[in-house]
């Protein structure tokens, strides 16, 4: 079973598993950081601002460090084990070398949903961005948003069930406009570029931490939206040419951009916006770069944060259904899931089955539930994910220390940043039971009972020593 | 060497009602708190004021002036103004929570563990 190199640049991926047809190795670094940055960029430019809502804006603020902290220990993880572990499936894969089976099966549930719940609030969003510009451009009657959700998810399944090429380049070409334009707004409204608007003191005033530090740890929730989905660079790595340069160099770009990109975005909005109505990403802004482009006063703006808000939900979303798909298929392959998932379009070398199959599930979310609910879910399943990741780096160093296995990139300070997102990860679980308590033990009694069930049922189907493609020795301890 | 575990077949109706299952499990994850209105969230105003004004609401005048540029009066940004969030809770309901979160982890390691095992000793031979 390991007699193929999966991080071959010259052969497809697939080979291990014994398929005749292979996703392609097309993928260039910009290509995954255009992966990393456009699922995320849309999370500046919604859904932080709950973060807001939860503690305040300077709460809020010091959410986005924090948090970005979590991030960057995620990224230099992540970094070292993909660029050994180069598999779709990502950290699916990972667990299931490192930890073992139902580890991989919950992990690899937690990337379905995670950005299957994302790409649900990037078309939310999106509709209502489409509700806004009918209103702004003459629309009398309330706009019916549901066409738009729906047009949104199927245009872009179907450029997914297309080609990962062309949807990973569209991807880059948006995502750079989406980033360009927080940066343009940025200049336009401080004072660098023309007249500043911002006055943080006068909206501040009254109201700087109007929780208290409870609200500081209660934001840190939300906090993870403007970096949520960075990890998922790692599902790309059947399908670049190089893994064990393209996906640390791709992820840790990434998440040096985002990190530049939320700062800026609190601070033009909470300059420009007052916190009540900022934290209220339902009734209030439910798209803040865009409401602080209207403020502005410039036409320009509004166009260009309208446009940006639009290309960067689409961003996600398209990343979202790729990642996703990558997962599921990756599951179906292995047969964690039923097969029917793990097969690929003869033709567009995608793995279609999995793409079609999300689709419904995207919509029932998109359509049926609160915009903060489809985020909370997003946000919980991403946040066990990343309490995984220092268990895996620590077992992974454990079972396969340095010298044994050659890393394309060594993450340093191990294990500060294992012990680290360790404890960040328990002061979210803490600031998600503020609030929103009910849906983390419901998820939690959730992933209980799919693990039973995977446990006592459907791990029959699976081959026991097969599933193991790695390359590697023989882990110490076994 | 351990003999290699060759799994089951499963049929096409097999597949599907795995299928179904997962797909009822994860909506119901998510939408039973929503229809049970146990979701959390719900922000509250706990002392509503009759015929708001800004000062009334706490606003300066210039977070007035930016409300106003929203399109807000007083009267429509009073709930969004004065709505939070109760971040009381019985200690009972955070050591459950821990709890589950522990006992969740302890399922999934222990599990996870004995599977690896097999995993390992069929790949590499005992």
């Amino acid at each position: 079973m390991a007699d193929v190199d999966i991080t071959s640049q010259t052969m497809d991926g697939m080979g291990p598993h014994g398929t005749r047809v292979g996703l392609l190795r097309v993928l260039g670094p910009a290509h995954v950081w255009a992966l990393g940055v456009g699922i995320v960029l849309v999370g500046e430019y919604m859904g932080w601002n709950f973060a807001v809502g939860k503690g305040g804006a300077y709460a809020a603020l010091i959410a986005c460090w924090f948090a970005g902290l979590l991030y960057t220990c995620v990224a230099m993880i992540d970094s070292e084990v993909t660029s050994t572990v180069a598999s779709a499936g990502g950290q699916y894969t990972q667990a299931k070398h490192i930890i073992g089976p139902l580890m991989a099966f919950n992990v690899g549930l937690y990337l379905v949903f995670a950005y299957t719940m994302l790409e649900a609030a990037n078309a939310i969003t999106a509709g209502y961005l489409f509700s806004v510009v009918a209103s702004m451009t003459g629309h009398a009657a309330e706009l019916d948003q549901r066409p738009f959700i729906i047009l949104v998810i199927m245009f872009l399944a179907w450029l997914n069930y297309r080609g990962v090429l062309a949807t990973l380049t569209f991807n880059l070409v948006i995502t750079a406009i989406a980033f360009g334009a927080i940066i343009i707004l940025f200049l336009s409204t401080s004072g660098i570029l023309g007249g500043g608007i911002m006055d943080h003191a006068a909206l501040f005033e009254g109201h700087e931490l109007p929780y208290g530090w409870i609200g500081v740890l209660a934001a840190m929730h939300f906090g993870l939206w403007y970096y949520l989905g960075i990890e998922g660079t790692t599902q790309a790595a059947e399908e670049v040419r190089s893994p064990a340069r393209a996906l640390p160099f791709g992820t840790l770009a990434g998440i040096m951009t985002l990190l530049i990109a939320a700062t800026l975005t609190w601070y033009v909005c909470s300059g420009i916006l007052p916190w009540e109505y900022l934290g209220d990403g339902v009734d209030g802004a439910v798209a803040p770069l865009f409401d602080a482009a209207r403020l502005s006063g410039s036409t320009g703006l509004v166009w260009l944060l309208g446009f940006g808000t639009l290309f960067a939900t689409l961003a996600s979303a398209n990343g979202c259904i790729n990642d996703a798909s990558r997962a599921c298929f990756a599951m179906g392959r292995d047969k964690y899931l039923p097969g029917w998932f793990g097969a690929v379009h003869p033709r567009h070398r995608t793995p279609y089955r999995a793409i079609i199959f999300l689709v419904p599930i995207a919509l029932i979310f998109a359509l049926g539930a609160p915009l903060d609910q489809v985020i909370t879910f997003s946000i919980l399943s991403g946040l066990l994910g990343y309490t995984f990741m220092p268990l895996n780096i620590i077992l992974f160093r454990r079972k396969w220390p340095l010298e044994t296995i050659k890393r394309g990139y060594e993450h340093p300070f191990h294990p500060i940043p294992a012990i680290t997102l360790l404890t960040l990860c328990g002061i979210t679980f803490f600031a998600v039971f503020l609030g929103y308590g009910t849906q983390l033990v419901a998820m939690i009694g959730f992933y209980i009972v799919v693990s039973l069930w995977f446990h006592f049922w459907r791990y029959r189907f699976v081959n026991r020593g097969a599933q193991f493609t790695m390359p590697w020795p023989k882990p110490r301890g076994y | 060497m351990r003999a290699h575990y060759r799994p089951p077949q499963q049929g096409k109706i097999s597949q599907l009602i795995d299928v179904i299952v997962l797909v009822v499990l994860t909506i119901g994850a998510l939408f039973v708190p929503l229809w049970l209105n146990m979701a959390g969230a719900a922000k509250s105003v706990a002392q509503p004021i009759e015929n708001p004004t800004w000062e009334a609401l706490g606003q300066t005048p210039a977070q007035a002036a930016k409300y106003e540029a929203l399109g807000h009066t007083p009267q429509t940004a009073h709930d969004l103004i004065l709505a939070r969030f109760d971040y009381s809770f019985p200690v009972g309901a955070l050591v459950t929570m821990i709890a589950v979160i522990l006992l969740y982890y302890f399922l999934l390691l222990r599990f996870s563990e004995a599977e690896y095992r097999d995993v390992i000793a069929e790949k590499f031979g005992e």
